[in-house]
């Protein structure tokens, strides 16, 4: 079953590699959307260190829900769904590599860019650790959250509206611990009870995700 | 869709379900090879209920759907390559070759460079490489083929219920494959 998965990653990966206008799309679309704020706000470094937390984390929020839709729809469409649900290894484990391989190419990279943005908003420097893990716990639970609402919105006209309506609330929980979490580290208060909880939640959904996507993959592919 | 339908198939048969469009031949593979559940009836491998057999019946089925189930942006070699670690039956790169010059479909070429019927040629090249699956379910396999791709396909058909496999296929065309025929017309 491991060398089934690892060839679904590497298929994947290799897939966003020669369609990379796919990968730079939603990192582009998360600076661009960091960098409006300070532009529309002004150059206020107080305000602007006040609001980092939150519009950095909404903003990988709502990038992580611009690329979920295509995480499914390809294979739906060409056939490779069918296959991989007649393939040799279990569709929940399928569908988790998939997941991860959608955290590599649209989470990982805000994480990595994450601290380059706070520049902007004059975040301290001691923050970018609290920061940059938040993003690291929490950006993986935005795609297996968001997994699930891709495979149950799958095939559906409108799907992409449905998607977001049935996903940004679920993402609500992962936002406030995130966010929270930088803004407790700003207070000097520490973000170590935030990061514990979202790293539950990374636990949790990676241990229920799989099933439910699997189950909505079933229902929408008969 | 389709109701009363029952038949049986024994080692080294072939069977064409032939019907007008929307007559269900395709939800029929698709019940076949468990993708769908009928909401009566049952299909028994050997005896037993696919069901309850799950992956010990999907380990011995190969279904090629009218989707070619390919990437565009791989080549050939890697399509089959992936296609059949999914399947769990993963083959080395000599013997991918092999099967996708048994269809005549340049191994390193993308696919989004070849025409329609070589992409075809590349998906059903993995039957050159599936003798050891005992069922093939094939959903339109001479559809976007030329006379001569046709010939190609028809042939691996063919070698396979000769040495004992079972093929279930759909098609609008003249096939050359002899065996049953169940029409969903009446």
């Amino acid at each position: 079953m491991a060398d089934v998965l690892a060839c679904l990653l590497h298929r994947d990966l290799l897939l966003a590699l020669r369609n990379r206008s796919d990968v730079g799309t939603a990192l582009l679309f998360f600076i661009i959307v960091t960098t409006l704020f300070p532009l529309g706000i002004g150059a206020e470094p107080a305000l602007l260190r006040a609001i980092a937390p939150g519009v950095i984390w909404v903003a990988a929020l709502l990038s992580s829900l611009l690329s979920l839709g295509r995480l499914f729809a390809a294979d739906h469409a060409d056939g490779t769904l069918e296959q991989m649900l007649l393939g040799a290894a279990p569709l929940g484990a399928v569908v988790a590599a998939k997941a991860f391989a959608h955290w590599l190419v649209s989470g990982l990279p805000l994480v990595v860019i994450a601290p380059l943005i706070a520049l902007q908003y004059d975040l301290p420097s001691s923050l970018y650790g609290a920061l940059a893990l938040s993003l690291l716990l929490g950006t993986p639970v935005l795609s297996l959250i968001g997994a699930i609402g891709a495979a149950l919105t799958l095939g559906l006209r409108g799907g992409g509206v449905l998607l977001a309506l049935l996903v940004l609330p679920l993402y609500v929980p992962v936002l406030i611990m995130g966010a929270g979490g930088v803004e407790m580290a700003a207070a000097g208060m520490g973000a170590q009870g935030h990061l514990l909880l979202l790293g539950a939640m990374l636990v949790g959904a990676a241990v229920f995700a799989p099933w439910a996507i699997a189950a909505a993959l079933r229902i929408a592919t008969e | 869709m389709f109701r009363g339908l029952s038949f049986a198939l024994a080692r080294g048969e072939a069977l064409r379900v032939a019907g007008a469009n929307g007559r269900g031949k395709t939800s029929l593979l698709r019940i076949l090879c468990g993708l769908l559940v009928p909401t009566a009836g049952e299909v028994q491998w050997k005896g037993e209920r696919i069901r309850e057999l799950r992956e010990e019946y999907s380990r011995q089925v190969v279904y090629l759907g009218h989707a070619p189930a390919v990437k565009d942006d791989l080549t050939a070699a890697e399509n089959l390559a992936i296609a059949c670690r999914i399947a769990g039956a993963p083959q080395s790169p000599a013997e991918i070759q092999r099967a996708l010059e048994r269809v005549e479909v340049p191994a390193g070429a993308h696919l989004k460079k070849l025409s329609q019927g070589q992409r075809r040629r590349a998906a059903l090249a993995r039957l050159a490489l599936s003798p050891s699956a005992p069922l093939w379910l094939l959903d339109e396999p001479l559809a976007a083929l030329d006379a001569r791709a046709a010939r190609l396909i028809e042939a691996l058909i063919a070698e396979h219920v000769a040495g004992g496999g079972l093929v279930i296929y759909t098609t609008h065309q003249d096939a050359r494959i002899q065996g049953k025929v169940i029409d969903l017309d009446g």
